[in-house]
This record gives structure tokens, sequence and C-alpha cells, in this order.
């Protein structure tokens, strides 16, 4: 079965990454995150920018819109529950297509421009989404007050097989019920098929085909090729990736709002992207990691943690110590965000990744040089 | 959050950031889920952790953070800090100043950032990172109805914070969600006469009305009340939230042949909103041969003190206002102006307020398990905590008292002294059939988180 | 008749925001080739300006008043500006008229800001790809508004505008129509004026002056001048902190209208890049006139009779009008063909 044959690097890297994955409430817990509901959102992030990746790390192309898709993800997903089953899989199914078609509208259009015009077409698609998923769609989407389930859906599928119970359902795979731990298995192991999927695509000449779009795509459409329908494969892709992504945010939580569909949850994927490495395949899933540590554990620490954490320090400078660092801890979160995402663009724009590497070619002196030039960004304009 | 922890200094020092992560964080995860549980965090050990989740950024931060205020003061009260605040006056007399079942209260706290998503997910966060016990917050009703929905799924309390919608003790009214504050419909009721008087019985109103749930069941409830008097009301206007400038939506009032606008408008929101229609002229306008009004239906101190100028002789209804005169009030206000410096806004009333009752119902059923503190809070009646004669509704969740009618004060006397009282709808008055609003409010089997 | 009239001045401040904002961007996007997605940021920091001036001439003393109690039984504290102390009833007025004369303190500090964004940031990025320009300012952009986050706060900040400028005048009466049809804040009025004032100052700056000369120059063809013996970089320098001083006034004037808070730059970077982008990348001329197209587009989408026909149109009119320009002309209403397509 050649489909799913791997190589042997990538099948090593595989193992490796399910074995992170599936241990990640062991190691997560000396850092305070091994609790469902930020495990479940590492899964999810991580496919959601793997997803991006596949857009922008292999063709160049970069998209400020790609929140819409997971936005219409978690809509269908919602919507799946509430009208067929809670069951999950159909629930990621129609996610999965319908963001697929919305993507493919979306980016038929957007990819007709290139460079900076495709950013500001993506980013100009998803805020109408957004806008209209606010105001006039919210027959579909409830607007601001966001999309839930009630106790008189219809739910066709489940109700015919059995009464309706009290209170409201939770999402489930073949009569399990997915929350908490389960919860997180489950986007865990869809989130290791994402991965798989990706390396495939990595290591297709599909994917061959996406870097010379992003390396130049003139020299491309001279040697006779249309680049067209593979950046618009490439984008549909992902745009599916985000909608998966979407989908397993309403499996774990059956509510879905606008707001994450707005452009600033854009541009969190891109600084995940960014942050991890562009065009690798792990860089991206260790970018999701860092944003959303940062996001739910390092946003919660307070002067009193720092006070603790400060404690060598001698008594007079120890107050200003606390009180410079809080400005970067808590609430100042992004702050250190921030200042890290420009480090990395400025220093490292391989990313994490290339940290790591460059930290490894250090240790080998004599191995081969690192090729940190083959991972710059270098889009299609 | 309390933690009794002890490590030592060397341990920091080599271990770095994850040795504080290990310590200060993780102890809890360890002793959280070593226990088997009956419900969601049943409180083990000798503290007692609630969860308050407010917005401390978007359109609905100022009364976030005056939230915060009540919260932590309520807090020190239950410790026995402080003056006590309200437990003197409150007519249940089960609190001691000794925590709750003599269990100390800690918090957490987070930010909701006035979006129905991240407040879910902050709450969410709170019960399984923090192992909270009972959540409360939530400055918009959008937040409050999805917060109230994941702590009926998670078998935890949610005490709403300043949630005005019908919907949130209506059509989404939940077993485990409990209101203090009024609603969109008392509103209605309150204010309607008080507008049939000062402005008669023949006018046009205009609404811009934000686009959401809260706005939504506002608009509908004002329309209700004044068209019972005999105005007429032109198609409303939907704006979005956080919109900031409203001027493009000002504008078409001006030739649009209306003589009210109402501006079913919140926090920033609303103190932009009416910023922007006062410095339109409307107060200097006439139509229809008569001067142009502006109604703000629900008003606060801090949208108020936002306003400025803008605010003065407008009505509203409010809640709660510090300038009332009964011996509650005058507690509250004493207790929170000495700590703060300012006089607190009805929104700090109302959580300081839930908090109490909380502690009381779970005083008054002698445990923590939800099903019996829902018991002791349904049906209950209570007294002495500024609103008067109280009855928390077994069938809705709604509390029902007294609605205060209040008006933007011309000449303030104080830099506080912005609103003042000028009529009361009785409890009586404002009471309706749960039945209005529909919805079911579930089952109260607890789940294990 | 008169409310179509009232939209289209509305239309006109907007639209004066928006011209004024992405001017400066065209001018950066111009003149160093590059993507500036901090230019937002400018704008906010520009209202801070405004904040901080404030600030600084509200700082006052506080006495205590015995004979005024509080509820909670402390004494009444009243607040006296050290202005006021000083200089009496012009302390007063100083104090009055805060926001114009922010103005002072914002020219200095926007240019300096932007003459150390652009040495000490910006201009390592001019041979990298669009895409890095695009995210080392995305990047600097949340330092900047999570430095003014953590110094001014979350809430926005209210700022009064002098009080002989306050309410509305009526602006039918000067154009012939019954007194009262037309009426408008005459703030609105003013800041149109001056976003009026501010362009055609920036314009006659190019044409007239030697420097602009160069400058013009210079975004045609930057080699030849550099050939010629020309320091083009130091005038670009300056070309930048230009731009921070032209998104800042922008900034400084908009205070009364609206609050400012720390991620108003972020909530106007994507309309003014989809202002620049309908102008077309490197056209001043379309930039100015496709923010005030976009600002009575704006305006007249949000009238319930247009609402009525396309429901959700002033929602999405500005993005909508962008796509369409984008997929249509993408070269703007005004652009050179070839800008920034390949």
């Amino acid at each position: 079965m050649a489909l799913f044959q791997l190589s042997r690097r990538d099948a090593l890297i595989l193992a490796l990454f399910a074995l992170v994955v599936v241990t990640m409430p062991v190691w997560t817990a000396p850092f305070g995150a091994n609790y469902p509901g930020l495990m479940q959102k590492f899964a999810i992030y991580a496919i959601f920018a793997i997803g991006f990746n596949i857009l922008f790390g292999l063709t160049g192309y970069l998209s400020f819109g790609h929140a819409a898709f997971l936005g219409v993800g978690s809509y269908t997903a919602v919507w799946s529950f509430k009208l067929l089953t809670m069951d999950a899989l159909p629930a990621l199914l129609l996610a999965v297509l319908v963001s697929g078609l919305f993507a493919l509208v979306i980016g038929f259009l957007s990819l007709r421009r290139s460079g900076i015009y495709f950013s500001i077409l993506t980013l100009a698609f998803a805020q109408m989404s957004y806008n209209l998923a606010y105001s006039v769609l919210t027959p579909i989407t409830n607007g601001e007050t966001s999309l839930q389930l009630t106790m008189q859906d219809p739910r066709v599928i489940d109700l015919a097989f059995s009464e309706r119970g009290v209170g409201l359902p939770t999402a489930s795979l073949f009569g399990v019920t997915l929350s908490g731990l389960s919860g997180f298995y489950f986007c865990a192991v869809v989130l290791l098929i994402a991965f798989f999927f990706a390396q495939k695509v990595f290591a297709s000449p599909f994917g061959m085909m996406l870097r010379g779009i992003k390396s130049n795509q003139m020299r491309m459409s001279y040697t006779g090729f249309n680049t067209r329908p593979y950046a618009l494969t490439a984008f549909v892709i992902s745009g599916m990736y985000a909608g998966l992504a979407g989908a397993l945010l309403a499996v774990t939580d059956p509510l879905a709002g606008a707001e994450r569909m707005q452009w600033t949850a854009s541009g969190e994927v891109v600084l995940m992207t960014i942050l991890g490495g562009v065009g690798t395949l792990i860089g991206p899933v260790m970018g999701a990691w860092l944003i959303k540590y940062f996001e739910n554990i390092f946003s919660s620490f307070n002067e009193g943690i720092l006070s603790r954490f400060f404690d060598f320090v001698p008594e007079p400078l120890h107050d200003t110590v606390v009180a410079i660092s809080s400005k970067f801890v808590g609430e100042g979160w992004q702050l250190t965000l921030g200042l890290l995402f420009v480090f990395v663009v400025v220093f490292l724009p391989g990313g994490i990744m290339e940290g790591v590497r460059r930290i490894g070619a250090l240790f080998r002196r004599r191995g081969s040089p690192p090729k940190a030039d083959a991972m710059r960004v270098q889009p299609a304009e | 959050m309390t933690n009794s922890h002890n490590f030592s200094r060397r341990g920091v020092l080599k271990g770095g950031l994850a040795g504080i992560l290990a310590t200060g964080v993780a102890p809890l995860m360890f002793t959280r889920g070593a226990y088997a549980q009956e419900f969601c965090n049943a409180p083990s050990g000798d503290s007692v952790t609630l969860g308050f989740n407010m917005p401390l950024t978007g359109a609905y931060a100022d009364e976030g953070a005056d939230q915060q205020r009540a919260y932590e003061l309520a807090v020190e009260h239950l410790n026995g800090g402080g003056d006590g605040g309200l437990i003197p006056t409150f007519s249940s007399k089960t609190l001691k100043g000794s925590g709750i079942l003599g269990k100390k209260v800690a918090f957490v706290t987070g930010d909701d950032q006035t979006k129905a998503d991240a407040g879910r997910d902050s709450a969410r966060r709170m019960i399984e990172r923090d192992g909270a016990v009972m959540i409360t917050g939530g400055s918009s009703s959008a937040v409050a109805i999805a917060e109230q929905g994941l702590c009926q799924e998670m078998g935890v309390i949610y005490m709403a914070g300043l949630t005005h919608s019908n919907d949130t003790t209506g059509k989404d009214k939940k077993k485990y969600g409990f209101r203090h504050f009024f609603n969109a419909y008392q509103s209605g009721i309150a204010l309607g006469p008080v507008l049939g008087e000062a402005y008669g019985k023949d006018r046009v109103a205009y609404h811009l009305t934000a686009d959401y749930t809260w706005g939504w069941t506002q608009e509908e409830s004002m329309i209700k009340a004044t068209e019972a008097l005999g105005w007429k009301t032109m198609p409303p206007v939907r704006t979005p939230v956080g919109a900031g400038d409203f001027s493009q939506y000002i504008t078409p009032f001006l030739n649009s042949g209306a003589d009210v606008l109402v501006l079913n408008h919140y926090g920033f929101d609303g103190v932009n909103s009416i910023t922007q229609a006062v410095q339109f002229g409307l107060r200097d306008r006439q139509a229809n041969g008569k001067n142009v009004e502006i109604v703000l239906p629900l008003v606060s101190d801090l949208m108020a003190k936002g306003a400025g100028e803008a605010i003065k002789g407008v009505y509203g209804t409010a809640n709660w206002d510090w300038q009332l005169t009964d011996e509650a009030s005058k507690a509250f206000t004493k207790s929170f102006g000495a700590k703060y410096g300012q006089p607190p806004s009805q929104i700090a009333q109302t959580s300081y307020v839930q908090v109490l009752l909380y502690a009381d119902a779970v005083e008054r059923a002698g445990t923590f398990y939800p099903p019996e503190v829902i018991k002791a809070l349904e049906g209950y009646e209570f007294d002495g905590l500024g609103n008067g004669p109280t009855l928390y509704r077994a069938a809705d969740h709604q509390c029902f008292k007294d609605v205060y009618v209040v008006k933007g004060k011309d000449a303030p006397s104080n830099p506080y002294d912005l609103l003042e009282v000028v009529g009361t709808a009785s409890r009586d008055s404002v009471t309706y059939d749960p039945a209005i609003f529909g919805g079911e409010l579930g089952p109260d089997t607890p789940a294990k988180c | 008749m008169d409310a179509i009239l009232a939209q289209l001045l509305n239309g006109l401040d907007k639209g004066g925001a928006y011209a004024l904002i992405a001017l400066g961007l065209t001018l950066v996007f111009g003149t160093l080739g590059v993507v500036n997605f901090a230019h937002g940021a400018l704008f906010m920091l520009g209202a801070f300006c405004a904040v901080s001036f404030r600030y600084l001439i509200t700082l006052e003393t506080v006495t205590v008043d015995p004979t005024q109690t509080t509820a909670w039984g402390t004494a009444l504290e009243v607040r006296t500006p050290l202005a006021q102390t000083w200089f009496g009833d012009w302390g007063a007025v100083l104090i009055d008229w805060s926001v114009p004369l922010s103005i002072l303190l914002a020219i200095p500090v926007m240019l300096l800001v932007g003459i150390v964004m652009e040495r000490g940031l910006i201009k390592h990025f001019y041979k990298r790809p669009h895409a890095e320009q695009i995210l080392v300012t995305f990047g600097l952009a949340i330092v900047l508004q999570e430095i003014v986050k953590a110094i001014f706060g979350p809430n926005p900040i209210s700022q009064a505008m002098p009080s002989a400028l306050r309410g509305a005048t009526d602006v039918g009466a000067l154009i012939g129509l019954a007194p009262g049809a037309l009426t408008y804040p005459l703030w609105r009025l003013i800041y149109f004026l001056f976003s009026a004032g501010v362009i055609a100052a920036v314009f006659a700056f190019l044409r007239f002056t030697t420097f602009g000369m160069v400058v013009r120059a210079g975004m045609a063809d930057r080699e030849t001048v550099g050939l010629l013996g020309i320091n083009i970089d130091r005038r670009f320098t300056i070309m930048f902190g230009l731009a921070a001083v032209v998104a800042g006034l922008a900034g400084v004037m908009y205070t009364p209208l609206l609050p400012p808070n720390y991620h108003q730059g972020m909530d106007f970077l994507v309309l003014s890049f989809v202002v620049v982008v309908v102008g077309g990348m490197g056209s001043l001329p379309g930039a100015v006139a496709a923010g005030f197209l976009l600002g009575i587009l704006q305006s007249f989408a949000s009238m319930n009779q247009i609402k009525s026909i396309i429901p959700g149109i002033d929602q999405i009119i500005i993005y909508l009008t962008a796509v369409v320009i984008l997929l249509v002309r993408p070269r703007g209403l005004f652009g050179r063909r070839g800008m920034m397509e390949n």
C-alpha cells in the first residue's frame, strides 16, 4: 500500500511525534498544563497551524484570513450536532467538506492575485465573513451570542434511535462521550492523522511542485506549468485543515462564536507558524503549543508567583525586579509574545526549528553545514 | 490562589522556570482528581476556590473592573476581614466571617474580553485547571449565557453578574444559573410610565440597538412599553458591539422625523453613542414641534461618569444606586468606598450580593453539593442586601425586587453624584409570568469534571 | 435631500481619518517600499500623545475639603490642576484646549518615533521579502500596543474637546437651506478641514520644496538619484518620520470623537490597508481619493434605506469594495502598472 508508506525518516518522525502527543498529559504536568481544556487546544491549534503551513510554508502565499475557515468548520460542526447527531464523525466530515468548498471559492478568487494583494484579499474575505456572521447571518450563526446547542434541537439521527435525555448532550464517538481526557485523545488521534497526511503532502511530487511555486513562480509558468491549480489545491487543503480544527473546537466545546473568525485570530496562526518555523513539519506545532501555553498559563502568573520566583534577588532590588517583570507576564503576556516574535523574525527567520538546528550544528561542529537558507520564507510575489 | 506548599530557594534556582511552575501550579493538578469526587470540584482541604470571570478588556471593561473590586471585597468579608459589609444587614444570619462551611475562601480571576467564546474558555480554565466550585461574572448577556451553558454541562453553579437580557432567565435559562440583576422586560415596565409622564403620549421613537441578545430583548421590551403609551416606533437600527464611532448611525436620525432616540447600548458603547449623539446637537433640536430627547434604558454610574455632561437629564433604569438610603445600601457604600475611595456601581453591588447569596445558600444547605445548593437558592426570600425584600424565583432563577428609574443629575454636588433615583417600580409591578419567555431549566444532575 | 447631505458630511469626516492614515502608509510604501503593518499603531500613539499631554498639564494637587464628607465617611478630596494654580484662568484655558495644543507635543514625538523605528528596525528589512516586512511590523505593532496597554491600561481614555467647539453648527444655513435642516457637529467639520489641510501641506511639501523633489525623484528611480551623490536614504528616513507625524496628527485630532484605547491601531490597520489598495499601492492621490470615497460609501451604507435593499451592507461595504477593485482593477484607482504585482 504505497498510500500509507513513508520514508524511513518520516516514519521515525511520525513515531516520535505520536509518542510525544500521546504522553502529553505526563510531560505537561510539570508545566501546569495537563488539564484537558488546554491539551485539547494544543492538539487542535497544532492541526490549524500544520494546515496553514501547507499553504504558507510550501507555496509562500501569506493568507491573513485563515480563521474564516476555522469559523466555518465550527459552525458546520455545531449545526451537525443540532440537526443530525452528537456523533463527532459526521460533524468532522461535514465541517471539512463545507470549509473546503468555502476555501475553494475564496481561494479561486484570491489566487488571481499574488503577494500583498493576495494577503489583503484573504483578509477582506475573512473580515466580510466575520462581519456577516455577526450581523445578517444571525439566523445561522446566532451572532454575538454564539451558536449553541439547545434542548429543542431536532437531532434527527440521534432521536430516531433513542429518547431525548434530560439536559444538553455532549459530543460522542460511537457512544463514547468526548469530554475531558477522552476528548483530548480524540483530538490527538486526529492530529496524528493530519500530521501523517501533511508528511505525505510534503514528500509528494505535488509538494515539490508547490515549493517550485514558492521559489520561482515565473520560471514554473515558463516551463509550461499552470501553477494556479496547484496553489488552489494547497489553499483548499489548508482550508480543510482549518475547518477540521474548527470542528474539533466544537466537539470539545459545542459552541461557535464569530470572534474566532476575526482577523486577529488569523494573525495568531501566522504567529504560530513563524515562531515555530515556516516550511517545517514540526515547527508550526511547536509554535501553536508555545502560543497556547503563553495564553493560558503564562498569562495567569501574578506578582505573588513572581515574588516567590525572584526570592533569590536581594531585598532592595527584589521589588523592582518583580515590578518590571510583572509587566511581561500575566496580562502583559502579549508583550512578551510580540517581542519574541519580532526577535524571531529579525534574527531567526526559520523560527524555533532553525534555532534547534543551529544548536544542533554547534554540537556537531564538523557535520554537514546547516541548511538554514532552504527554510527561509520566500513568498510568491 | 492560596498555596501553602513549601519549597527551598535552591530548588527554585536550580529548576528555573520549570521549577516555579512545578511548585507553584502543579500541586493543584495532583490534588485535584486524586480523590474520587461525587461532583465537579468538590472542595477538599481547608479552602474553597471561587472563579470570578469578568471583562477586563473590551466594550464593558469598566464594568468588569468594578466587578473585580466587588468580588475581592466579598471574599474579604466572607473570610472575616474588613467591616463585614452586608453580612450584618443580611436577613440570613448563617454567614459568620469564617469562610464558607468553615473553609477559607480563595479565588481565581479571568478576563472574558466581553466575548462569549473567550469568556467560556476562561470559565472552563477555572473549572478544569483551578478547581473553581462556583463561577460568577459576565458583564455581557452573550457571555453570561455562554458561561451559564458551560456551567450547566460541567455541573458548576453559575451566579450571573451583570446580564440584563430577558433570555438569561428566559429562553436560555439553566438549572445551574442564577441571576440577581433585573432584566430588560422589567426595565420596560418601570421606565414606560415615567417616559409617558415626562415626554407625553405622542412621540416617535428611533432605536439604535446593540446587535446581540441583550440589545434585541431590550429593544423589544422598550418598544412594547412605549407603544403601550401610544408612541410610534421607527424601524430599529442594529449596530455592532464595540463599534466605537456611531456617527453614521446617528446622522440618519436627524432627518428621520423621530423625536426620541433610544440607545440600547451599554458600557463604552453607551458612553460613545450618547456622547456622539449630544455632539450632534440633538438636545437643542426640535422635531414634530417637540424637543428631541435621548433615552438610555440601562444606565450605570460608570457610564454616567464616562459620558459626563451628555448624561444630564437622560432617563434610564438601574438595579441599584449607591445613593439609596436604606441601611444595607449605606453599609455597602461605606464598606466599598472605604476600601476603594469611590462609590460602588450597580454592577459592584449585584456581583457582591451574588457571592454572598451563594455562600449563604451553601451554609443553609450544609454542603457544596450543587443540587442541594440549587434547592437552597430556589424560591428563597431574603432582605437586607440593598434591594429591599427579594425573591429568587424557583421557576426561572430570576430575582424579583424593586426596579429604580434614574435620571442623569443636572447639578451634581460632588464628582460621584451623577444619577438620581426619580422613581421606583414595585416588585409586584415588575413580576411577570415565567411562561412568557419559554425555555427549560434542565436537570440538576451533578457532573464529574 | 438633507438626509443625503448629512450622510455625505459624515462620510467626509470619516474619510478624512482614512485618507490621513492611508497617506502616511503610502508615503512609507512609495519611498521605502516597505509594507508597514505598524502604521495603525502610529495612529494610536498619536492619540496617546494627546492623552499624555493632558496628563502633563493636569498634574494636580489634592486638598481635602473638611466641610464635605463622602458617603463612606472620609472628607471629600478636591483636586486642583497645577496648571490652574500656576497660571490661574489661563491654566483652565490651557486644559480646555488641550487636544489641539497636544499637536505641539505630537509632532516632535511622532517624528522621533518614526525615525527611531526606521533606523532601529525597518531599515534592516528593505532587502527582505514583503512577507517578512509584514511579519516584523505586525510584531512591532503588537509590542507598541502592549506597551501602551501596560502604561495607560486597557480602557479607553476620553478626551474632551474645547468647550467652544462642542455641539453642532447649522451647516444648512450656510448653503441656503432652511435653518436647522442640516446641522452637524462642529468638531467633525473641523476634523475634515484639518485633514484636508494636512493633506494639502504634504502635497505642497513634496511638490514645491527641493527636498520633496528629491524624494519624488527617489520614489521614481532610487538608484539613479543615489548615483547623483544624493543621500537618498537620509531623506527617506525623514519621510518615514513624516508619515508617522501624519498618522499621529490624525490620531490626536480623532481623540474627542472616539476615546483612544490601546488596540485602536489594529482596528484602523485593516481599514487603512484596504484604503491604500483601493487607491492603488504607492499612489498618494489614490490614497486620498480612496480614503474619502470609502468614508462616504461606509456612511451611506449605514442608512436604513440602503440596508433594507442589501442587508448587512454597512458591515462589509469597505471589504466588498476592496475585493471588487482588486479583482477588477488590481492597480487600484490610481496605481501604476506592475507595482507589487510580482
